[in-house]
């Protein structure tokens, strides 16, 4: 599992923001056990404290829970965990946004240009299935 | 505190080479020591070690001056090979273990291991880059508090300095501190938590690296280029 760290962003920033796609995306469930920070920081290849302060900005917000002796788990809150996945998936909507006005696109033709890419990626894993049937 | 450097002065022959350091490091930090050739990160590095005694200042390893005491608080990793090359390497080790009261053998043993060399070998068979290892090994394998680094990656192949930046994370303990001199700053920065810019012979700039990306969204690397530029 790779952790694809750039160095012209603050680290703990980027963990924080892997961990969280971790857990929105199902690779951490709610009650799961984290990794010590020892073990985390040595996967990710970062300082030890870098890793100790992404891990306490995400006890911060709630998103992890530390339990004093047995370590720190992945909050059961789902309702938290949603809210969370709809606030990324906003970002990332409004970014694409951004950067198709950018383009010069309109919001009319984004949209017929996203159906159209939809369509003939439906058409083409149809495709793709028939193959793998034969 | 593990090291504190208080004006600390150094000259050669009246040529300044460090003028007035004063240094904090407290326990379980990796420091970068960072600056361009002759910016005196070596000279630093040997006066902590007590190799060179300073012009003027003062520098304290947990309290005791430089001297007996703080040595066998230090592992420290010259810039070059100082080993017999006749010996074997499990020689080697076994001087270490005799001379150091906080050598692990087996720690020593276990990296030779995974980095595929023979401690049968006598040391002058194996390639630079070989011989550089062998000597971070050793320097590693002591349970020290503070561990001086003086350019330990340079020859070593990319494939290797991701193993020894590992087993640099996963060998020092959180009541010990490294400083590392080096000019591969790309590949060590995301395992350092501070830089120390040396820029002749002073401190320029000593903050915790996120810090600095935060403020100038860039890289320690970039950064290094910029402040340095010729």
């Amino acid at each position: 599992m790779p952790w694809n760290l750039n160095s012209d962003r603050p680290i703990f920033i980027q963990i924080i923001e892997k961990i969280q796609v971790d857990i929105i995306s199902g690779l951490y469930m709610p009650g799961d056990k984290l990794p010590s920070v020892r073990e985390l920081a040595q996967e990710a290849s970062v300082n030890p404290n870098t890793m100790q302060k992404a891990l306490s900005e995400l006890e911060r917000t709630g998103l992890v829970y530390a339990q004093r002796t047995s370590g720190r788990f992945i909050t059961e809150d789902t309702t938290m965990i949603d809210e969370l996945k709809s606030k990324l998936a906003k970002e990332i909507v409004t970014e694409f946004l951004e950067n198709m006005q950018k383009l010069g696109f309109q919001k009319e033709e984004t949209i017929s240009l996203l159906e159209k890419t939809l369509a003939t990626e439906k058409s083409t894993k149809g495709e793709a299935d028939n193959d793998t049937g034969m | 505190m593990i090291l504190e450097c208080k004006d600390l002065t150094k000259t050669y022959h009246g040529f300044p080479a460090l003028s007035d350091i004063s240094l904090q490091i407290d326990e379980g930090h990796i420091i970068g020591l960072l600056g361009p050739n002759g910016s005196g990160k070596t000279t630093l590095i040997k006066l902590i070690a007590g190799l060179l005694s300073p012009s003027s200042g003062t520098i304290s390893i947990e309290g005791n001056p430089v001297g007996p005491a703080s040595k066998s608080l230090i592992s420290y990793l010259p810039d070059h090979f100082y080993l017999d090359g006749h010996r074997k390497v499990k020689d080697i080790i076994g001087f270490f273990h005799d001379f150091y009261r906080d050598f692990e053998p087996l720690r020593a043993y276990d990296m030779l291991g995974k980095l595929n060399i023979d401690p049968n070998q006598k040391l002058k068979t194996f390639s630079k880059g070989t011989k550089e290892k062998v000597h971070l090994i050793l320097a590693m394998s002591r349970r020290a508090k503070l561990y001086l680094l003086d350019e330990p990656i340079a020859g070593v192949d990319p494939a290797a300095r991701d193993y020894i930046l590992q087993t640099i994370l996963s060998n020092y303990d959180e009541n010990a501190s490294i400083l590392i001199s080096t000019h591969l700053i790309s590949d060590i920065e995301n395992i350092l938590d501070q830089v120390v810019f040396l820029h002749k012979g002073r401190i320029h700039t000593h903050a915790c690296v996120d810090e600095l990306r935060q403020e100038t969204h860039k890289s320690i690397d970039d950064l290094f280029r910029e402040v340095f530029k010729c």
